[in-house]
């Protein structure tokens, strides 16, 4: 119930950002439908863990900035890839283990690995994810796992998960 | 002066790798590498032009506005992008790599 509350609040505010005009009828329009929409959220229950995940905010917050860099530097490296020669593009497969609790967390790493460009996670299952990667490089840095430790820290610090329904 | 400035930078850095991105899609060898070049235009490509069209528009709501994108498009393309190479997988597209370091060639999270 509580998580529904919160999300029509997080509902009102985006509409409040969209619309930019501000008269009483239309901002009334606004609290309604964000309402509504949290109901039918809450009746459809995917409110949950999984589909509003606020237990993650604070510690989401501090895994993007570094995300973020690691993004950057493997931009880098790809563009590097594409506009040297040929002969570097050695593409590679690999079955690394994802150890996260939730599906969530799995889901997290999953995003994190595709998002870092030369490594893109095809296929995810039975606690491990298919990575498909440019360059071998890349493939080892994920084996190092780094991202994995995060992701797993990401979640973990707020498991059990609270029951709010 | 100095914030238009920054802002072409920004906008620069990422057209660039738009660029970049393009030429990668025609290079690259198959779909699966390709969608590596893609990775390239939706991460650093789009980032880089919502940040430089924020320092553009100042504290506006048009900035707030670019960063709620921003922030989808953070979500959402790596979805996109495992969906397609999942479709890929499923259609029976053996990606062409050197070296395949799985243990079996099951294919994971398929339901049988």
């Amino acid at each position: 119930m509580f998580r529904s509350i919160f999300l029509a609040v997080v509902l009102f505010l985006l509409w409040l950002v969209l619309s930019g005009i501000y008269t009483p009828i239309l901002i009334s329009f606004g609290v309604l439908s964000a309402i509504i929409v949290a109901w039918i959220a809450y009746r459809m229950d995917v409110a949950d863990h999984e589909g509003f995940p606020i237990q993650l905010s604070w510690k989401a917050v501090s895994y993007w900035p570094w995300l973020i860099v690691e993004i950057i530097k493997s931009n880098i490296a790809v563009a590097g890839l594409i506009l040297g020669s040929r002969e570097n593009i050695k593409p590679i497969l690999i079955r690394i283990p994802a150890n996260q609790k939730t599906e969530l967390g799995q889901v997290t790493y999953a995003n994190s690995i595709t998002l870092t460009p030369g490594t893109v996670s095809i296929a995810v299952g039975e606690n491990m994810i298919d990575v498909h990667s440019l360059s071998k490089a890349a493939a080892e840095d994920l084996k190092q796992g780094v991202m994995h430790d995060k992701v797993c820290r990401l979640e973990d610090l707020n498991y059990p998960l609270p029951k709010t329904k | 002066m100095a914030v238009e400035v920054i802002s072409w930078l920004f906008v620069g850095i990422g057209s660039l790798f738009l660029l970049i991105g393009a030429i990668g899609l025609l290079r690259l060898g198959d779909i699966f590498a390709r969608i590596h070049a893609a990775g390239l235009i939706d991460t650093m490509g789009l980032g880089f032009l919502i940040l430089g069209m924020c320092f553009y528009s100042g504290f506006t709501l048009v900035t707030a506005k670019l960063i709620i994108i921003g922030i989808f498009m953070f979500f959402a393309s790596p979805v996109s992008t495992h969906a397609l190479s999942k479709a890929a997988l499923d259609g029976n597209i053996k990606p062409e790599v050197d070296e395949d370091q799985r243990p079996d060639k099951r294919r994971l999270g398929a339901e049988e």
